[in-house]
């Protein structure tokens, strides 16, 4: 039996989906904490790069905090919190919390400072009030940018999420690492399987949320907005 | 066990056994600076010849854009653990999802690069009598090179990050540290292996940004 065939039945085996080691068990705690994570670093993090990027403050800052992340190696920051606060879900939610958080920094700072200045001015000019101005005028051009960035984060937070097996967390990544630890070649494969597909669906749905969140006035304009993130990859 | 208690009984750094391990961390190190050395020099040797292809055929760019694209959406432990079974543990398994990320990077940077060539500049070429191929190498890869650069830093701080998790797939480097760390809840490897990760990533950033400024001294790096 070939490898591939091996691959395949492991996936067609009742036996898989279900119980604690279950494949929809595994989805979910995966789910689970990069949603959290994911959550967490936005509500820090959109807000600052925001505030910042309509202010046009510490740009310097707000670009370099993603090369910087981009310099922390995820397995290391995970390893080090789980030596610090021991099992459980709160060392690799606060790991993926800060691994997510520079990319968003950088992109919603880079989408608010890219705001047309006319734009600014005839908000003003109509007698916008400086929030309305925000929430009603900036933030609605800047969504392609600022979504780009939560993308990068949210695929780099399940990426990294799959580390979690190696401090005896859950998730996807318990079949990839049991499954070196154990020389069973198939469960690995399959878990690696599990780990790419969702990386994708987590990729191309937010594609989508991105799609609807931006103003019809905007796809229409059919502008050239720069829509791609920041290059960033931990894991 | 890991958690308060324990942090009492050991301390982040032990030096006792920094001083007596100073070869193996160096092992480490040297071991993770190959691996990375390697994953560049052959991401680059393919996305520069690409990345010109690319440039002159729109359905090419799409095609290795998208291809490479996906690729670098999918976690590296994934893809470390897919090519096992057919490259096994070892080296090349673990550098070729690492070469497939840095051609994604370098390919995009050398796009943008010849991109960014002025057509006034072009055009001036092929008025002097340049040949396609002495325009290419004498114009227009010269004016990319400060986005290849730029491409070039990113995928070698991205790269060194990530080799760590290679340690999971049985090679050495400083991710091994880390491992070991993990495993024997000894705090003094986990604690080097991340900072001189860390080190060596703003080290590597830094020397190239130096190289620029040497080979292209026109052009500054941000």
């Amino acid at each position: 039996m070939s490898f591939l065939d091996s691959v395949w039945r492991w996936f067609v085996d009742p036996a898989h989906w279900q119980g604690a080691d279950g494949v929809p068990t595994r989805l979910v705690e995966h789910l689970h904490l990069s949603a959290e994570s994911l959550a967490v670093a936005a509500l820090i993090a959109l807000p600052v790069g925001i505030v910042l990027g309509h202010y046009g403050r510490f740009g310097g800052l707000a670009i370099n905090i993603s090369n910087a992340g981009r310099a922390l190696p995820s397995f290391g920051i995970l390893v080090v919190a789980f030596q610090v606060f021991g099992l459980g879900d709160l060392p690799v939610i606060l790991a993926l919390t800060a691994l997510a958080v520079p990319p968003m920094v950088t992109n919603s700072y880079v989408a608010l400072r890219e705001v047309d200045p006319d734009i600014r001015e005839a908000a003003r000019g109509m007698g916008y009030r400086e929030l309305a101005q925000v929430l009603r005028v900036e933030l609605p051009l800047a969504v392609p940018l600022i979504m780009a960035g939560v993308r990068t984060s949210a695929v780099q937070v399940v990426a990294t999420a799959t580390l979690a097996a190696v401090i005896a967390g859950g998730g996807l990544g318990r079949y990839i690492i049991d499954g070196i630890a154990t020389q069973q070649y198939v469960t690995t494969a399959a878990g690696a399987i599990l780990v790419a597909l969702l990386a994708l669906a987590t990729d191309l749905s937010l594609a989508g949320v991105q799609r609807l969140l931006v103003p019809r006035g905007m796809r229409l304009l059919n502008a050239p907005a720069s829509t791609r993130a920041a290059t960033f990859k931990v894991a | 066990m890991p958690g308060g208690l324990f942090l009492a009984v050991d301390p982040w750094i032990n030096w006792d056994w920094l001083s007596t391990h100073v070869p193996h961390v160096l092992d480490a190190l040297t071991e993770h600076v190959e691996l990375t050395a390697v994953a560049i020099a052959i991401g680059l040797a393919i996305s520069i010849p690409l990345g010109v292809l690319a440039h002159r055929r729109k359905p090419l760019r799409l095609l290795v854009l998208g291809f490479f694209g996906a690729f670098y959406t999918i976690p590296s432990l994934a893809l470390f653990a897919l090519l096992i079974p057919f490259t096994h543990l070892g080296g090349t398994t673990a550098a070729i999802p690492l070469i497939g990320y840095n051609v994604l990077i370098l390919v995009r940077n050398v796009l943008v690069g010849l991109d960014a060539v002025p057509r006034d500049v072009l055009d001036a070429a092929d008025g002097m009598g340049y040949r396609s191929t002495a325009r290419l190498f004498r114009v227009e890869i010269p004016l990319a090179l400060p986005a290849i650069f730029a491409g070039l830093r990113v995928a070698t701080v991205s790269t060194i990050g990530i080799v760590t998790i290679t340690a999971l797939i049985g090679m050495g480097g400083l991710g091994s540290l880390i491992d070991e760390g993990q495993i024997e809840n000894f705090h003094t490897p986990l604690v080097v292996g991340t900072t001189l990760t860390v080190a060596l990533a703003l080290a590597a950033d830094l020397a190239i940004a130096g190289a620029q400024r040497l080979a292209i001294p026109w052009a500054r790096p941000e």
